[in-house]
């Protein structure tokens, strides 16, 4: 398959961890942002291809992870009432809320549907005239677009019955908060190839010059990655920190200008609270004034919302990369894809979900 | 979930949403995808997609580019290597 199959070769993939050991001379942690990028890692064993001297962090790049316990609740709390169909991707189902998951809401007789695009919750609307539908519109800057979009759409139909539930984040703060907390291992980052093709690196090129950190905006194939931490590693061994675009084949300087236009026409920057992290100020989008019509938390009063996590769970520490989902004492046991107890145990890019099948042997034998 | 993949465009046609579609090939599995933000792509041409909309158009000159710098890696690397033995 174009694009794929010549970014999988395992050749150039031996030969790239070669020369990235040449190119090492001492240790170094390079954190990839993206947990669609931790999944690659893992699915092709990226981490033993590499040598010792690279530890790769996962970072908190995760959406359906980092959205906070809360927001679950809330959208629990929205779908499970009677006048109302309330859309999300798939992924966010089997997120645990408190209590019970969205799946289970579901299963209870409420009207809660998988679409894979937000314009499909847009049609539903419009096809259920007499129902409220509540799109959970989550993810980080990829993402954004198509769920203003969705909003936009909603107006210009003239739906009296389309809202979003959002719960947006943004990984350039996210970096930020990062590196700028006294635990921080991280001397190189592989920023996210998909959230730059929309919106570009320059954002990058500040915090790189900050924190003295080499950023190199990575694509997500296994050759991508491989590139991407050697152009990380050289930067790290010649005390450089630049801002390189491994990904050029989708990403412009600039980013998509007619994605980011929609995305400002609907969205403004606002403080969020990441699951696991905390509040990081202007890390996140909220619907703007404007458009308050269309934002689900002005039309329903949830109230507050006390939220409890398991307390074995340390999914904070694993979000920030202080410790491997393996050091988790449920990772595995009381802990499963099947039977979450935290965040990153649910989605498959998640960094808990990504050990537990890919790696789930290792610990076995080193148990043993 | 942040993911987006490579397909290639097959037609081009007016959605009912007035937005620019198209079917997208997948390796196999054809989508309908919005080119709402990249009004430059043509039938042919390959596209990043992500929930019903493409990201980008991708630029074919730039990956040549990168897979032509990985060969120059490998070769230099075998030019060394000749040279060491050649010493
Ligand atoms: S293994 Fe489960 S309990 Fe442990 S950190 Fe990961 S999600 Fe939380």
């Amino acid at each position: 398959m174009k694009y794929i199959d010549e970014y999988r070769n395992s050749e150039t993939a031996k030969f790239l961890a070669e020369r990235i050991q040449k190119a090492t001379s001492k240790s170094w942690n390079i954190m990839e942002v993206c947990g669609g990028q931790t999944h690659t890692i893992l699915k092709y064993s990226i981490d033993e291809l590499l040598p010792k001297e690279i530890n790769l962090i996962h970072g908190p790049g995760c959406p359906v992870c980092v959205t906070p316990l809360e927001m679950i609740d809330k959208a629990i709390a929205i779908a499970s009432r009677k006048d109302v169909i309330f859309a999300s991707f798939g992924d966010m189902l089997r997120v645990p809320g408190s209590e019970i998951d969205l799946l289970t809401v579901k299963a209870n007789g409420g009207d809660v549907r998988m679409v894979y695009s937000p314009l499909d919750a847009v049609k539903i609307a419009k096809q259920n005239p007499d129902k409220k539908v509540i799109f959970f519109a989550v993810g980080f800057e990829t993402t954004a677009p198509a769920n203003a979009m969705s909003v936009i759409e909603a107006k210009r139909l003239n739906l009296k019955n389309y809202s979003i539930l959002c719960s947006h984040v943004l990984v350039p703060p996210a970096i930020e908060a990062l590196l700028s907390s006294q635990n921080s291992l991280i001397q190189g980052f592989l920023a996210a190839g998909h959230v730059c093709t929309v919106m570009g690196y320059e954002e990058y090129i500040p915090l790189s010059e900050k924190y003295k950190v080499p950023i190199v905006v990575t694509g997500f194939e296994p050759i991508d990655i491989l590139q991407g931490v050697y152009q990380c590693a050289k930067q790290l061994e010649e005390k450089k920190y630049e801002v390189k675009n491994q990904y050029s084949r989708a990403v412009r300087r600039e980013g998509n200008l007619s994605a980011k236009k929609i995305i400002f026409e609907v969205f403004e920057v606002t403080d969020r609270k990441w699951r696991g992290i905390g509040n990081i100020p202007k890390s996140g989008y909220k619907v703007k004034a404007k458009y308050s019509m269309f934002d689900s938390e002005k039309i329903y009063d949830v109230g507050d919302i006390e939220v409890n996590e398991s307390p074995v769970c340390i999914a904070g520490e694993i979000l920030q990369g202080i410790k491997k989902p393996t050091e988790c004492s449920a990772f595995g046991k009381e802990c499963t894809p099947e039977h979450p107890l935290g965040a990153p145990m649910v989605s498959t890019e998640g960094a808990c979900a990504a050990y537990f099948h890919y790696k789930k042997f290792d610990t076995a034998i080193s148990e043993k | 979930m942040c993911l987006a993949v490579p397909g290639k465009i097959e037609i081009i046609y007016d959605g009912d949403e007035q937005l620019r579609m198209a079917k997208v090939n997948f390796g196999g599995v054809k989508k309908d995808i919005s080119l709402a933000w990249v009004p430059e792509a043509q039938v042919g041409d390959y596209v990043l997609a992500h929930v019903g909309f493409a990201l980008n158009k991708i630029d074919e000159a730039e990956a040549q580019e990168t897979l032509r710098i990985l060969r120059e890696m490998g070769e230099l690397e075998e030019l060394n290597s000749q040279n060491i033995s050649d010493e």
